[in-house]
Formats: C-alpha cells, sequence, structure tokens
C-alpha cells in the first residue's frame, strides 16, 4: 500500500469520516460541526488538486480488491474522474459554506450535513469509479443518500417529493443494475479504460449489445432527467436551496450524466457505438430534451421549478456533445459537466437568497430585487447570461464548441437546436433579469429577514460571488492548463477518438 | 483438543445451569456463557480453516452406532453466525427484559435453542438432524409463548401445530430411508438413494416437512404472528436463525445427493414457491401497518430468495450451480445479520415511541435518529441496495439466474428488490414526518441501541467483505474447487 493506491481511498473516505463524526456529534454542536465539515472540505479539495497534477503526469493511481466472485471493487483516476470529482470537491466546500448559512437556527442539522457529506462522498465514488460494478455502488448509494436531503423538511409535500424521487431513481437503478448485470455476464468485470472489449466482440452480439446500451442508458437517464423520465426533477425541489444546488450542479443529476459519458466513452466507445447506431437516437432524444426543458420553463411562475426546467434542459448538453462523433463535440459536452454545474449552482444559491432573505419564491415577486440584494442579483445575472451562453462566459464555450463540432460532423440540425434553445434560454431568463434589475419594487417583501443592511448574510452571498466568478474564469482562462476545457480535452486525447 | 463436541455440550450445560441459578443471575451467566461459546464456535471456524474438515465420533463409537459430528466451512460459518446474532441478541434482552417476568424462562430455552441449533450444523445423519429440528422447534414454540398475552398464546400454538406438522413429515421420510437402505447417514443416502422410488418419496415428505419450517411461500401462514408478535430479542432470533436451520437440511440434503439426478421440477416447484414468497411476502410487508409484523412479512419474502437455490442448482452448468451456492450463502448470513438488527431495531423503535404501528413513527427520526439508522442500515442490504451484503448476494444471484439461463427469476429479483424497498422507505417515511408532533419518546438502553446497530451494520461492511465467508464456505463443501 502507498500513496497511488491509497490516495483515491482517502479522497472519497475524507468526506465518509466526516459523515459519521457529524452523525456522531450531538445536535447542538454547530461550531464543532461546522470546522468539521470544512476541515473535511478543504483535505478533500487538497488531495484531488494534488491527484490532478499526478494524473498529467501519467501516475496511475489505483486502489482494487476482489468483492466477490469475478468482480473487483475498484477506484482508479483517469482524466474524466478528476475532472468530476475537481468539481464535486470544489463545489462541496462552496456548498457547505452556503448550507451552515442558510441553515441557521433550524432543527436536524446533524443529519442535514452528515447526509451531505454521504452524498459527496458518493459523487466522488461515481467519479472515481474504476469499473461499471463500482460505478453502480456509488449510483445507488448516492440515491439513498440524497433520500433524507430531499424529504428533509418533513412536510407532506416534502415527502412525497422524496417518494416520487425514490420511485424514479430506485427503478432508474433496477434497469441500471439489469444492464450491468446483463453487459457482466457476457464479458466479465468491465473496467472504465480504453473501450476494446466490447468492440472486438463478434457481429452476432451486436442486437444484445443494443439492448443492453439501451437499458444502461434507461437506467442512468433518469437521474441525468433525460425526456420521458425527467419528472422528478421540478417535484424534488422542495428540498432546501443547498440540496437542489447540489443536487442539479453535481450530485444527482450528473452522476447521471457522468454515468452515460462513461458508459459511450469508456464501455462502448464513441466509435463503435456510433457503428451501432445507438448515438444518433440518443442524440436526438438529447436534443429533444433540451428544447422540451426550455420550452417548459418558460411557464414556470416558481422560481426554483424554473431553474429546475433549465437544468433538464442544459444537462441534455453533456448527451448531446457525446453523440455527435466528433472530437471537438465531445470536449464541448465534457466541458458543459463542469459549467452547467457552475452555472447552475450560482443561481440556485441566489434563489436560495431570495427566498431566505426576501421570501421570494416566485418570479413574479422579484421586481426590484436588484436594488436589494445587488451583489446577489449580479451573481444571478452572471449564471443566467452564462446560460444563455453570452462571450465570456462558460456557457459561450460548451455552445461554441458543441457548434463547431456540429458542423464538423455534419449535423445541421443541432445548430437549429442549439440557437433554438439559446433563444429560449433567453426568453425564460431575461424576464427575470428585467425584473431584477429594471422594475421599482411594487409591494412588500413577502417575508423579509434582516440579516444583512446590504443584501444578505455574508456566508449565504459569499458562494454564489466565488462560483459567479468561476463561471467567468472558466471561459477567459480555457486556455490554460487545469481550465475545465483544458480537462475536457485531455479526456478526448487520450480517449483516442479519431 | 477438538471443540465439536464443546458447541452441543456448552450449551446444554449452560441451559441446566441456568435453570437453577436465581432469575437475576441468569441474564449476567448467560452473557457470560455465550462468550465462551462464541470463542469456541471461532476457534472450530480457525480450525476448519486451518485443518479442513472436522469429525468427532461422540464416546469415541463409530458412524452407524456413534453420533458422528462434522464440521465443514459451511457448518463453521454457520455456528459463529449463530454465535454472533446470538451474542447480540443476548446482550440486547439483557436489558430489554430487565425486571419483566418474561426474564425467568428467556434465558435456559435461549440456551436449549442454541444447543439445537449447533446440534443441527453438526449433525451427519438424519435422526440426529430430527432431535435438533425437533428440539429447536419446541424451544423456539416457548420463546413464542413467553409473552402470555392470548395473541401470542394464539401464535405460538399456530406455530406449534406447524412445527409438529413438520417434523412428524420428516420423521416419516427417515423412516421410509432407514427402512429402504438401513442407514441414516447423509453419505451412506447418497451413495446407494439414487433412482429408488421410496427414497424420492421420502424426499419429497421431507421436503415437505423441512419447507412448513422455514415458512416457505404458501406455508407461511403461521410466521407473520408468531414472529411479529414475540418479544423484539425472540424475533429477532427466530427470524434471523431458526428458519435458517430447516433450511440448512434441506440444502445440505440437496447437496448431498447428486444433484444431476434429483429431479428437477421438485427444485423448480420450490423456486417458484420462493418466487411466490419474495412477492406475496414483500406485497404483505409493504400493506402492513405494525412495525414488527411488517419486518415479519419480510422475512417470507427473504426466504424466498434462497430457495431459488434449488433450480439453480440442479442440472445446471457448474459456472450458474458456484454462482448460486455463493448467492445463498451470501443471503443467508447477510439475512442473518441485517434481519436480526432490523428486529433489534424495530423492537427499539416500538419502545421508543409506546406504540407498535408504524403511523405513530412521525417525529422518530428526530428524536431517536440512531434507531431509526439501524432501521434504515438493515433495510438497505434487505432491499439488496449496495453496498451491502444483501447485494452482492443478489448480483451473484442476478449472474448465476443469467448463466444458467433461467430468465424467470429476473422479473421476480427485480420486483422482490423494489417492493423491499418500498417497505423500508414506508417505515422511514413516517419517521420523517416533522409538524405539530409530541417531542416526548422513551429513551431505550444503549445497549439496546448498539446490538441493533451492529448487527445491521455488520450486514452493511459484509459488502465489502464478502469473498471472505466465502471462501471458509467452499472449505469441504461440494463446491470446493469451483470459481
Amino acid at each position: 500500500m502507498d500513496g497511488q493506491t491509497l490516495l483515491p481511498v482517502a479522497v472519497v473516505s475524507t468526506s465518509f469520516l466526516a459523515a459519521i463524526g457529524i452523525f456522531l456529534l450531538r445536535e447542538h454542536r454547530h461550531r464543532l460541526r461546522g470546522i468539521f465539515n470544512l476541515t473535511a472540505a478543504l483535505v478533500k479539495l487538497a488531495l484531488v488538486v494534488w491527484m490532478q497534477f499526478g494524473v498529467l503526469a501519467g501516475i496511475p493511481y489505483e486502489f482494487r480488491f476482489p468483492l466477490v466472485q469475478g468482480v473487483h471493487f475498484i477506484l482508479r483516476a483517469d482524466a474524466l474522474g478528476i475532472m468530476f470529482s475537481g468539481l464535486s470537491s470544489v463545489l462541496w466546500l462552496f456548498t457547505t459554506i452556503y448550507a451552515i448559512g442558510y441553515l441557521e437556527d433550524s432543527p436536524n442539522r446533524s443529519r442535514f450535513f452528515g447526509f451531505f457529506s454521504l452524498c459527496v462522498t458518493s459523487t466522488v465514488g461515481i467519479a472515481l469509479a474504476g469499473n461499471l460494478f463500482t460505478f453502480f455502488l456509488f449510483y445507488e448509494l448516492l440515491t439513498l443518500s440524497t433520500y433524507p436531503l430531499v424529504v428533509h423538511r418533513g412536510t407532506e409535500k416534502a415527502l412525497r417529493a422524496g417518494r416520487v424521487y425514490l420511485i424514479y431513481t430506485l427503478c432508474g437503478g433496477a434497469v441500471l443494475l439489469l444492464g450491468v448485470a446483463g453487459l457482466h455476464g457476457l464479458v466479465g468485470d468491465i473496467e472504465f479504460a480504453k473501450a476494446t472489449v466490447l468492440p472486438s466482440l463478434a457481429p452476432e452480439y451486436s442486437p444484445l449489445l443494443i439492448v443492453l446500451f439501451m437499458l444502461l442508458i434507461a437506467g442512468l437517464g433518469v437521474k441525468a432527467a433525460l425526456l420521458p423520465v425527467h419528472g422528478w426533477l421540478p417535484i424534488a425541489m422542495v428540498a432546501p436551496a443547498p440540496v437542489s444546488a447540489l443536487l442539479h450542479a453535481v450530485a444527482v443529476v450528473k452522476a447521471g450524466a457522468f454515468g452515460i459519458v462513461r458508459v459511450v466513452h469508456d464501455v462502448y466507445g464513441v466509435e463503435f457505438a456510433w457503428r451501432l447506431g445507438v448515438l444518433e437516437p440518443l442524440g436526438w432524444l438529447a436534443g429533444a430534451t433540451i428544447l422540451y426543458g426550455s420550452v417548459r420553463a418558460l411557464s414556470q411562475n416558481d422560481l426554483k421549478r424554473r431553474l429546475a426546467f433549465s437544468t433538464v434542459s442544459q444537462v441534455s448538453y453533456v448527451v448531446l456533445g457525446l453523440c455527435l462523433f466528433s472530437p471537438v463535440a465531445l470536449a464541448g459536452g465534457l466541458v458543459h459537466l463542469v459549467h452547467q454545474g457552475l452555472m447552475k449552482i450560482t443561481l440556485f444559491f441566489c434563489a436560495g437568497n431570495y427566498a431566505e432573505t426576501l421570501g421570494v419564491h416566485h418570479v413574479d415577486e422579484l421586481d426590484g430585487t436588484g436594488r436589494r440584494m445587488p451583489a446577489t442579483s449580479i451573481a444571478f445575472s452572471i449564471g443566467a447570461f452564462g446560460m444563455i451562453g453570452v462571450p465570456p462566459l462558460a456557457g459561450f464555450v460548451t455552445k461554441w464548441y458543441l457548434g463547431i463540432g456540429a458542423l464538423e460532423a455534419g449535423a445541421g440540425w443541432v445548430i437549429v437546436v442549439l440557437v433554438a434553445s439559446s433563444i429560449l434560454n433567453a426568453a425564460y431568463f431575461l424576464p427575470i433579469l428585467h425584473r431584477i434589475w429594471f422594475r421599482p419594487q411594487v409591494s412588500p417583501w413577502p417575508e423579509e429577514q434582516f440579516l444583512s443592511h446590504r443584501d444578505t448574510h455574508p456566508w449565504l452571498l459569499l458562494p454564489p460571488l466565488i462560483t459567479a466568478g468561476f463561471c467567468i474564469a472558466a471561459a477567459v482562462f480555457a486556455g490554460l492548463t487545469f481550465s475545465p476545457l483544458h480537462w475536457a480535452e485531455v479526456v478526448v486525447t487520450r480517449g483516442g477518438l479519431p | 483438543m477438538n471443540p465439536l463436541p464443546w458447541l452441543v455440550v456448552l450449551p446444554l450445560m449452560t441451559a441446566l445451569v441456568i435453570f437453577l441459578l436465581p432469575t437475576r443471575w441468569r441474564a449476567p451467566g448467560s452473557l457470560l456463557a455465550a462468550v465462551f461459546l462464541s470463542l469456541i464456535s471461532i476457534y472450530t471456524l480457525v480450525e476448519v480453516i486451518r485443518l479442513g474438515i472436522l469429525v468427532h465420533a461422540l464416546a469415541g463409537y463409530a458412524a452407524p452406532l456413534g453420533i458422528r459430528l462434522r464440521a465443514d466451512g459451511f457448518t463453521a460459518v454457520m455456528a459463529v453466525l449463530t454465535a454472533l446474532v446470538t451474542m447480540f441478541c443476548a446482550v440486547q434482552a439483557a436489558a430489554y427484559l430487565r425486571g419483566k417476568p418474561e426474564e425467568e424462562g428467556f434465558w435456559p430455552l435461549l440456551w436449549f435453542m442454541w444447543a439445537a441449533l449447533n446440534s443441527i450444523w453438526l449433525s451427519t445423519d438424519l435422526f440426529n438432524l430430527y432431535v435438533g429440528v425437533e428440539l429447536l422447534g419446541l424451544t423456539a414454540v416457548g420463546l413464542v409463548a413467553l409473552s402470555g398475552n392470548a395473541q401470542s398464546l394464539a401464535a405460538a400454538m399456530r406455530y406449534l401445530l406447524a412445527a409438529l406438522l413438520g417434523s412428524l413429515s420428516y420423521l416419516i421420510g427417515v423412516a421410509l430411508i432407514y427402512g429402504e437402505l438401513g442407514s441414516l447417514a447423509l453419505s451412506d443416502l447418497a451413495l446407494h438413494g439414487i433412482g429408488l422410488p421410496t427414497v424420492l418419496i421420502a424426499l419429497v415428505m421431507m421436503t415437505f416437512g423441512l419447507v412448513l419450517k422455514t415458512a416457505l411461500f404458501p406455508l407461511h401462514g403461521w410466521l407473520p404472528p408468531a414472529h411479529g408478535g414475540a418479544l423484539t430479542p425472540v424475533s429477532a432470533l427466530l427470524s434471523a436463525l431458526v428458519i435458517k436451520a430447516s433450511l440448512y437440511i434441506l440444502m445440505r440434503l440437496w447437496m448431498t445427493l447428486d444433484v444431476a439426478v434429483l429431479p428437477v421440477y421438485l427444485a423448480w416447484i420450490l423456486g417458484l414457491m420462493g418466487s411466490g414468497a419474495v412477492l406475496w411476502g414483500g406485497w404483505m410487508a409493504l400493506r402492513q401497518n405494525r412495525l414488527k409484523h411488517l419486518v415479519a412479512y419480510s422475512t417470507v419474502a427473504q426466504v424466498g430468495y434462497l430457495f431459488l437455490f434449488f433450480p439453480l442448482v440442479t442440472g445446471t452448468a457448474a459456472t450458474a450451480a458456484v454462482l448460486a451456492w455463493d448467492a445463498t450463502m451470501l443471503m443467508l448470513i447477510s439475512h442473518a445479520l441485517a434481519k436480526a438488527g432490523m428486529f433489534l431495531a424495530a423492537g427499539n423503535l416500538v419502545f421508543a415511541i409506546g406504540s407498535p404501528r408504524i403511523a405513530d413513527l412521525a417525529g422518530v427520526c428526530r428524536f431517536r435518529p440512531f434507531s431509526l439508522l439501524s432501521f434504515g442500515v438493515a433495510g438497505v442490504s434487505l432491499a439488496g441496495l449496495p453496498p451491502s451484503g444483501g447485494f452482492n448476494a443478489k448480483w451473484l444471484l442476478l449472474q448465476s439466474t443469467l448463466a444458467s439461463g433461467q430468465w424467470v427469476w429476473l422479473p421476480v429479483l427485480f420486483i422482490g428488490g423494489l417492493l423491499s424497498a418500498a417497505y423500508v422507505i414506508k417505515v422511514l417515511g413516517h419517521s420523517f414526518i416533522e409538524g405539530p408532533l409530541r417531542d416526548h419518546f422513551r429513551t431505550p438502553p444503549l445497549t439496546q441501541e448498539f446490538s441493533a446497530f451492529i448487527l445491521a451494520s455488520a450486514s452493511l461492511v459484509l459488502g465489502f467483505v464478502s469473498q471472505v465467508p466465502l471462501t471458509w464456505l467452499r472449505i469441504g463443501g461440494p463446491f470446493a474447487g469451483g470459481g
């Protein structure tokens, strides 16, 4: 056991140990819990950064042991995994800060932060999982650890949302398990590496492989909120703001999208999947989801619900990029894993700030909030412009790469989808911005808490400002090493696409 | 020193000694003896790992006359599992029963039960197995009847009838075999019993009796009232261990006979009954409104998974059979741990809310999170969700199903898993309710809570170390060379 073996384990277990520690603390030890939580988040971030250097230098970090007959438990750091675990550890840090501020004086904080840490453990586990089995392990653990967060408020509505959430995700998990088990029965343990095993199978297995692909995507599509199975996402909005933020930005939705990337890129291989003819329909589905989510977002008055439908739409960009069979589009899709996370978490933080500070939950109550909460509103605007795809913001980079990739691959319809979706994004975000900045306040705030003279509580304000900063930085410094785009390109080049 | 006789003699002696002690000494005395017996069980396992199969002829008489004890990997693991589960149930019971009138009867019965279980794990001939089964059935009925109220007496009565009918049927089978072969040793049965119609009839009779005692659907009717209505540590022991004993004998029988010549249709009938158990038990568990009855129906469902073993090993390819063996062993262990943990946790929750009803759990998550956590952790394993022993078992079962081409079990596995998730969530959902609620809950003693938690989390930890017990279980087993 040396550093190379233990580092991936350490990265996963920092938050796990934090969770255990938090569960053991008594409810009222708030300060100690906060210290615990933040220390763990910082340690995890430091470890991930350390591993990033190692991975770029080509050091293989791998931990494995046999679990049962023919199956290994594998944690391994590759470029894609590092990208995703980097995103989760950065956002865990800021969401923790935010949640400490947000949940001040509310009950059940021990439970909340404990499961929150477990949730991050599973996300990082998903990122570093070295084979489909380990991936599935953490994928289901994620479902289990998010349930207490979704029902956190304990109201009738929250419990109903939790039930819907579990029905969707557990059924999705069962379908996924069938796919994973089927592949395993066919070729044995499936490690995430340059996909060589499945393409080398005899052609008569192709129909079976197509069926298994469909099972895997159907299972993963539930969490990624692909079109027919996206229904849980808007309902799960009853969760507290930090939970929604994390769910949408890195945890659940992204786990689904990341899983699809793993299946297409590392299990089937983009080229083989293309030859099987499964990528094109998946691309259409992604395109349809993009447009559908945006159209539904237009008519939502509840701010968080509008953001939720926007997530439905945005996550499919990742899938779309994957399906175009072009390296540039692939990079665009992969980088959107990170970019969407940064932008969406900013927006949810801000929505939480409006709700917590002023009691504003609906779009039509937002009039004049820009004057009352300027800093929050600036962060929100950056996130919104990023989603629309205005340069120089993160969303622009994604759309640019996707567009170029689509042209390269000769898929003209994608350009139409991109343009239509951007127009729709503008159509549901710009009215919000107009209300925030240009309309005077008409009625008193629904439920104002005096948290600060200007804007809101610093613990609530700092995280969105920083993540908004990241949205800009990710685009402006896209050319530098360690930018999300750089990582996406590393993944693409190491993956060996034509 | 050969530890095998002590595995049976020590609990019998303890039972007698405990019987003579005054009531207040029974719990501490039992705990002390339980530590010894646990150590002997672990020592047995160590010896089996070191030396392979252990054999001991009681009083020096050889096979046809004397009683022969034999321990392979399966035996040793079962003995250790029994020790582990009983130990923590005893710790829980010491706190749970303190000052209750049931305390007096519980401890001697517990020791007789342990003796019966160990004798079943060690026996090598059909008649000794019968004696073990009979003793086990009577002590189990006695334990159920301990609560003494009308409901539990009625439940115990039903249990007694089922147990006696089961033993009788088994005994008829044993008599038929003795008449035909003139021997009761399992090994002789394997050599000479093939193809004889009487042996087949005997096999069917024995299988029926054992299946009835294992509460396989649709013969499960006696189980929910007995397990649901008993004292909490008793429920845990019955669900975790007692029903496994008859299954153990059935598996021994099945594995001793050459699996290739057993009637395949009989195996399929068992598999279909198992599927029915998974679906019906899960559905009924979901519909219960009393917590412990929900857990009891969950046992009915979980037992069903174990019976998929029979079609999967009978007449199938070696790879599928090995996978099915591993899967069933792992399922058996993780169910024993998780179900014992879940029953103890359920008992703690019932104690905390002072009501057996699920609807009264509202708010328990905030005020008694630890008990609920144990329940949830056990639920994860029972529902076959990762990471847990239950999940790995289900994975292996899935692989075995695929490898054998018996696709019919796939929907059973999936619907069963979702149903069990649903009834666990039902309990959790009620516990998460916040609102205008009472904030007064009784506090269970910490030893009670920890016993539940340790057993429940052991089933989770098993998810990471599954290969270890599976390797032990292969020692001297039918799949020794497999994998």
